[in-house]
């Protein structure tokens, strides 16, 4: 009987336990799934390698509540990511935009590829130019041929 | 050998980008609102004034604003700082009490010495999320004409204050 009541007593810590985890802030599922989604490439700026979405420190909380609010006010992710980025700067978004500034950092890869394929190109193409270029004099000519004769005469017997 | 020179530039300037990484500190987000104006705000006064206070009533001055919470560690180890820079009179520093019980703050200002002009309560905090607050301390120096012209992320050492903070007032009253 013992037993049986710390069984259910474990399974009601659980219970509580889970729901404490999920917190039922909105009533709206669909705005809360976009929530995360949205808040998921907004970056925490107190524990800067987690999400705003991710993180339980108080600042993140009070970030996605604002951004729970503006989206119950009709606010689009556009508009809420720009409210973000006036305040903390490009460095709050895990996508950093395209402009002058990140051009290097969207394209850089790109140009390193560009600068070891012509790298690899040039050595190619220098190979092929000195293997073409090499002159067989008149004993390695000979061997050669007695070489592919011996290999007709193969295949035809 | 013009291969060796080639690789040891490579090197070099590889070793030139860690050297300046290994300065930078990754915690300090350059703030996009240094040259632009100071969000407004209307916050009720911490020492319970039934007047609110506004960024625009410091026109025509420069002021500081610093970010504190009396459950901040760390701003205790700049609060002395702050109160010696009260007593010269150089430039006057407007207090924002950040997620604070209005008691404990009071209480805490009572206790340590009250260096503000006048200290806002931000129980929200939301004032904070549009100057881009992320930790405490912050201090903010905004000019005559309501610009943010620098902000300190972090606790003022003395160095900061004599570096920076006073000749850049200096020059802003100039």
């Amino acid at each position: 009987m013992a037993k049986l009541f710390a069984l259910a007593f474990l399974a009601a810590m659980a219970f509580s336990a889970q729901a404490k985890d999920a917190v039922p802030i909105a009533s709206d599922p669909a705005l809360e799934q976009r929530l995360n989604k949205l808040t998921e490439n907004l970056r925490c700026l107190v524990c800067q390698n987690q999400s705003i979405a991710d993180s339980n420190a108080g600042l993140a909380v009070d970030l996605k509540n604002q951004v729970r609010e503006m989206m119950v006010q009709g606010q689009s992710d556009q508009q809420i990511a720009d409210f973000m980025v006036q305040r903390y700067g490009d460095f709050v978004l895990f996508r950093p935009p395209v402009k002058t500034s990140t051009w290097l950092l969207w394209f850089g890869p790109l140009l390193l590829l560009l600068a070891g394929g012509a790298g690899l190109l040039r050595k190619i193409v220098r190979q092929r130019k000195s293997a073409s270029d090499v002159q067989l004099d008149d004993t390695v000519h000979k061997r050669v041929q007695v070489l592919l004769e011996a290999v007709k005469k193969e295949e035809t017997v | 050998m013009r291969r060796g020179v080639l690789l040891l530039v490579l090197f070099a300037v590889l070793m030139g980008f860690f050297a300046v990484g290994l300065t930078l500190n990754p915690r300090e987000v350059p703030s996009p609102l240094i040259g632009k104006p100071a969000p407004v705000f209307s916050l009720p006064r911490l020492d319970g004034a039934v007047q609110t206070f506004a960024p625009q009533d410091m026109l025509g001055q420069v002021w500081l604003l610093n970010v504190w919470a009396s459950w901040c560690a760390p701003c205790r180890q700049e609060h002395s700082l702050l109160v010696e820079l009260s007593k010269t009179r150089l430039v006057p520093i407007l207090g924002l009490d950040y997620k604070d019980q209005r008691n404990d703050g009071l209480e805490w200002l009572h206790e340590a010495g009250d260096p503000y002009t006048l200290s806002v309560s931000d129980i929200q905090g939301r004032v904070s999320v549009d100057y881009g607050v992320y930790g405490v301390p912050e201090t903010f120096v905004i000019d005559k004409k309501g610009i943010i012209r620098f902000k300190q992320i972090g606790v003022i050492t003395q160095e900061i204050l004599q570096t920076t903070i006073l000749p850049l007032v200096k020059e802003l009253n100039g």
